[in-house]
């Protein structure tokens, strides 16, 4: 299938941990396409954040191919992927990254003030998302007044703002609770129905069976790639 | 690209909304430029006070004294050993020469000044009207030593004011009469309270005209004369024409020593520049431990701060952008701790003078400029070193990195 959203070809990643060297991806094949609904699972230690960074491009493989929407992106400078990121990735994280001294919704118009919008314009996307994540009696708080969920709600939008292709989560409920981890899953699976690719990294067994195709990483080799052949058409 | 507005916006949020980082950075800022404004300012007062008194004798005055000394270069002779003496007709013939527009003879000596039954060992300068003028010297009550031709005495004298308060207290001593000696005098004036200068002290000392002296001190010969010329023509070519007009009167023997304010300063050359490199030092020293100071707090603020660009970068920010950012917070952040700084350095400086009125203190211009562009240098770089190397990175790099570490 040529028009796939990713192509990852024989892509390898390896870090030095003290003198010993760690294959953290271990030359992966892997095709995603627009609109998928996938889960990363496997033992801790075994890639599954250095694919998703590498996904993300917040990371860069040793060698390999990573063709994203038509374009090799191992090849790109910094400045070019920089780029690629604020048009066509979002990214949430375990620990919501989100910056301290600004409220919620400035956290969530970063991106929009980063991309160069203009303030009419960034407000005028900034209200649906805000309600969207129910957010409204929250937008004015700064994240340290807020709830972990609401804190990931606000990661989240922000990671959607600027309307991207791809949306990565690396353990998003990892910091969450039960109900409040439910509540973002829940978020996120709206998000696909949508229209977005969405990956997700998880050590949750019945949030990773929810994917409708899940890949399961051991010693930074995929090993297992299975789909919901009924539910994902 | 991010708008220059948002930009500002950006920087002046993380300014306002973590005021206690923003506090101590602008006081780490302000503290060194302070140091290094105040220091030199202080430094420099003190130097050109002293400058201001080795040179108030005036810039158009020479010196006569006694004697031929080949100097080389050094001090000139003070001790006026002369072999022959300078009387007062010399003193006189000087007028002759249109460049000197005024002659102050000068006897120096030691009296025993008597008022009934108090009496004080003092300084007592024969002299004239001229001498008034030259030194610059105001009189508090009463006038000046009586316009008079220079041989004539006459029983009248101007005393300090220290001397004053000793032989009168709070008596009016205008009009009183005085002992000098066996000699009579009337006091007709009283010296303005100046304070202790570098030179001769005249708080202590009894001014009478310089034929009177000659009587007390039973004397031809005169201690200085002082010329006041019109340094238009060039004091070399003035010096020249007075040693000259001596050599005439004397036989053809120059033995007179012509002293300039030059030859003064430059007596007092070393004293001078081993101030200025001093106060030099003083600023050095103070620049340096400001500019350490800065480089630490800013060290350690961008340092907190690199997961924030790992996120900015994340986000879609470009490694420049992300840099700029931190760079035009670093510019206002410096900005604004160098003028708090140089601010509180002036007002400091302005206290100071107003406690002491007499000492010029004030920061030399170069020391200002260059405690304002340390800071800003040091500011500049010390955020711009750590904010390039997380913006450098991958930005997972960046992201890993704890807040706070
Ligand atoms: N920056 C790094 N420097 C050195 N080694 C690294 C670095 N990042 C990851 N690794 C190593 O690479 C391997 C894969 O790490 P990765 O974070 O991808 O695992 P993971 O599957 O996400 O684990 P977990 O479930 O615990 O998050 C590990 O052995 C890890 O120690
Ligand atoms: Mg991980």
């Amino acid at each position: 299938m040529s028009d796939a959203l990713i192509r990852v070809n024989g892509v390898n990643k390896t870090f030095l941990l003290g003198n010993e060297p760690v294959h953290a991806l271990n030359n992966i094949q892997l095709q995603i396409q627009s609109g998928e609904y996938l889960s990363v699972m496997g033992p801790s230690g075994s890639g599954k954040s250095t694919l998703l960074n590498m996904l993300g491009l917040l990371d860069v493989p040793d060698n390999g191919e990573y063709w994203l929407a038509g374009a090799d992106t191992v090849p790109m400078d910094e400045e070019q992927r920089a780029l690629y990121r604020r048009q066509q990735i979002g990214f949430v994280f375990q620990s919501y990254h989100l910056i301290p001294r600004l409220s919620a919704a400035e956290n969530i118009e970063l991106p929009l003030i980063l991309a160069g919008i203009a303030p009419a314009e960034r407000k005028k996307r900034l209200q649906p998302i805000i309600e969207k994540l129910g957010l409204d009696s929250r937008a004015g708080h700064l994240p340290n007044q807020l709830s972990g969920g609401q804190r990931q709600r606000v990661a989240i939008g922000r990671a959607i703002i600027m309307k991207p292709h791809l949306l990565l989560a690396d353990e998003p409920t990892g910091n969450l609770d039960s109900s409040s981890g439910a509540e973002v899953v829940a978020l996120l699976e709206e998000l696909n129905n949508e229209g977005i690719t969405l990956v997700v990294v998880t050590h949750d067994a019945d949030l990773g069976q929810r994917a409708k195709r899940r890949i399961r990483m051991v010693d930074g080799v995929i090993v297992q790639d299975e789909k919901n052949a009924g539910a994902n058409a | 690209m991010i708008r220059t507005d948002d930009q500002l916006r950006f920087a002046l949020r993380a300014m306002l909304r973590q005021r206690f980082r923003t506090i101590m950075q602008l006081i780490a800022m302000s503290i060194g430029v302070l140091a290094v404004v105040l220091l030199t300012g202080l430094g420099e007062g003190g130097r050109q006070y002293v400058l201001g008194e080795f040179s108030s004798l005036g810039k158009d005055v020479l010196i006569m004294l006694p004697g031929r000394k080949e100097t080389s270069g050094g001090m000139p002779p003070l001790s006026g050993e002369g072999t022959r003496d300078i009387t007062l007709q010399d003193a006189q013939s000087l007028l002759r020469l249109p460049e000197v527009e005024r002659v102050a003879p000068l006897i120096v000596g030691n009296s025993e000044i008597s008022r009934g039954s108090l009496s004080r060992e003092s300084l007592v300068l024969g002299t004239n009207q001229a001498f008034f003028d030259i030194r610059q010297m105001k009189l508090a009550r009463g006038q000046a030593l009586p316009l008079l031709p220079l041989d004539q005495p006459s029983p009248v004298c101007v005393i300090g004011d220290t001397l004053r308060k000793e032989l009168f207290a709070a008596e009016s001593p205008l009009g009183q009469w005085l002992g000098v000696d066996a000699y009579r005098c009337r006091v007709i004036g009283v010296l303005e309270d100046t304070g202790t200068g570098l030179g001769m002290n005249m708080s202590d000392a009894l001014i009478l005209p310089v034929a009177s002296a000659m009587q007390i001190f039973n004397t031809q010969g005169m201690f200085r004369v002082m010329i006041d010329v019109r340094a238009a023509q060039g004091v070399a070519r003035i010096t020249n024409d007075i040693e000259q007009l001596m050599t005439e009167r004397r036989n053809g023997l120059l033995d007179v020593t012509i002293v300039t304010p030059d030859s003064i300063m430059r007596a007092f050359d070393n004293v001078l520049s081993i101030m200025t490199f001093a106060i030099a030092g003083i600023g050095a020293i103070s620049l340096f431990v400001a500019g350490v100071l800065i480089m630490n707090m800013t060290l350690i603020t961008v340092s907190q701060r690199t997961a924030e660009i790992g996120l900015l970068k994340a986000l879609g920010a470009a490694s420049h952008e992300v840099r700029s950012l931190f760079i035009l917070e670093a510019v206002m952040m410096s900005l604004l701790g160098g003028g708090l700084g140089l601010s509180l350095a002036q007002l400091c400086l302005w206290g100071a003078r107003l406690r002491f009125p007499d000492i010029p203190f004030a920061a030399p211009l170069w020391a200002s400029a260059a405690a304002l562009g340390i800071a800003m240098l040091c500011g500049l770089l010390f955020s711009w070193i750590p904010a390039n190397r997380a913006a450098s990175q991958a930005p997972v790099l960046a992201l890993q990195h704890q807040n706070g570490k």
